[in-house]
């Protein structure tokens, strides 16, 4: 069934009323209707399955994915935001730093920036203590002063003319290969992906020296992370009009909806909704508050179609995500059903163990 | 790691593991509300719930119990199998949308 179809199966809408929502959960569950077969059968999930992509950019994408429950869609929100890994600045060392910033504030700001680092040229430390070697560390020197401008024009108050450095930013992040990494990153040498973010400011005599160390770690550990801005998703509004509305009242009942909504014949003055666009709709209620609209349109969601934002911001391009948190999670079931396997193969050993601990 | 991964057989079990509670370490919401999704789907499973004891113990508790004395793991096992082939499935209908190019593109500042 597409999402263009106006009538939409009933069992697929979350119902939206002024005051609540109705048909919240999903019941497509073997038992739940007699005589009716909702086991799994990948063949129908293939064929009810829709992954489309809308909107793509530098820095986003949009896509549709239909078709799943939403246990699924969130594993995938849940793993783009907190188990794909990137690569971040984790330990700061600090030789000198005069600023008005304290060393431990600085560090963490520094630890903020995102890096143009592909995380998958990178291993992960297995633990924190491990010694940084030339695969799962990169090092970054920052070192900058502050000084009076010689020929700044008099009476001048603008620091840019004022003073030579007196703003650390993230371009001053100077990469220092270690070992085979200059050839590793010959092609997309280590920087911040924005060179522009102001560290921290500076007055002349002020100086800064640091040397940084960039690890490879997950969104969950700590936010500097993860590699999207946001990754979200909302189910597709669905719109019903069920008595003609009045010519005279169309206009008022168009601006109920979000703009490009709801299509006015221009002859006819009939109402009627844009299928293409009903996905801008915010389901705001607006028309369920005007007692001329009662009983002329039903609101809901269609519960198994996500439209997913997500927004990149750091070393993936932003189609790359998905297939990231696809590979995570498949490599995290694939763990879980190794382990399964060998509780079953070694069974009666490892239930025993188990009980007794 | 891979040792800590391994689901262990904590709380109370039937000899037949017709109705057991695996403990899965490492893992949260992500895995468990799908992988409870799937093993409902499966006809034989009597009940199957999930829970995080603690927020702050990195656990899951996966509770399954089946009917006709069947084996739980089995439909664990089964259950993770399904699971792949749904993550499989998605990402060729995404790879085939994204060559397809039926998209808008569009420019973003930063």
């Amino acid at each position: 069934m597409s999402s263009r179809d106006p009538d939409v199966d009933k069992r697929r809408l979350v119902g939206v009323h002024p005051e609540r929502v109705t048909n919240v959960s999903s019941t497509d569950f073997p038992g739940h209707y007699p005589d009716e077969d909702h086991s799994w059968d990948l063949a129908k999930f293939n064929k009810t399955l829709q992954v489309r992509v809308q909107r793509l950019s530098n820095r986003s994408i949009e896509f549709d994915l239909v078709g799943v429950d939403a246990s699924i869609a969130n594993a995938y929100r849940r793993v783009m935001i907190a188990e794909v890994p990137t690569v971040c600045i984790e330990h700061v060392y600090v030789w000198n730093n005069t600023s008005v910033i304290v060393d431990e504030v600085l560090a963490q700001r520094i630890g903020l920036v995102p890096l143009n680092i592909d995380p998958s040229l990178v291993s992960m430390k297995e633990n924190a203590n491990d010694q940084a070697t030339d695969r799962n560390t990169l090092v970054f020197l920052l070192k900058l002063a502050c000084e009076r401008n010689p020929h700044a024009p008099k009476g001048s108050t603008d620091p840019d003319q004022l003073y030579i450095n007196h703003e650390l930013r993230s371009s001053h992040l100077v990469w220092k290969p270690a070992g085979e990494q200059a050839e590793v990153f010959a092609h997309n040498p280590p920087a911040p992906t924005n060179p522009n973010i102001v560290l921290a400011k500076l007055r002349p005599g002020q100086v800064i020296d640091m040397e940084l160390h960039a690890v490879k770690g997950v969104g969950k550990d700590h936010a500097k992370f993860s590699p999207v801005a946001t990754a979200s998703y909302r189910l597709l509004p669905h719109i019903k009009i069920k008595k003609p509305i009045p010519r005279h009242l169309a206009e008022k009942f168009q601006s109920c909806f979000s703009p490009g909504v709801i299509k006015i014949d221009p002859k006819t003055k009939a109402v009627s909704v844009d299928e293409r666009n009903v996905r801008k709709d915010t389901v705001s209620r607006e028309v369920l508050r005007y007692p001329e609209f009662v009983d002329c349109v039903e609101l809901s969601r269609v519960r198994d179609f996500f439209i997913f934002n997500v927004e990149s911001e750091g070393p993936y391009v932003p189609e790359r995500i998905l297939l990231e948190a696809n590979a995570v999670l498949r490599d995290k079931i694939a763990r879980i059903r190794k382990a399964a396997i060998a509780l079953r193969d070694g069974q009666d050993e490892d239930v025993a163990m188990a009980n007794n601990s | 790691m891979g040792e800590s991964l391994m689901p262990k057989i904590k709380l109370g079990h039937e000899p037949d593991l017709s109705a057991a509670t695996y403990q899965i370490h490492d893992e949260s919401h992500t895995i468990g509300n799908a992988l409870r999704w799937m093993l409902m789907k499966n006809p034989k499973v009597e009940f199957c719930g999930y829970s995080v004891p603690h927020p702050s113990e990195n656990v899951i508790n996966v509770r399954i119990q089946m009917y006709d004395h069947l084996s739980s793991l089995d439909a664990l096992i089964s259950a993770l199998d399904n699971l792949d082939n749904v993550c499989n499935s998605i990402e060729e209908k995404y790879l085939n949308s994204l060559r397809a190019g039926k998209y808008e593109r569009w420019e973003e500042q930063s």
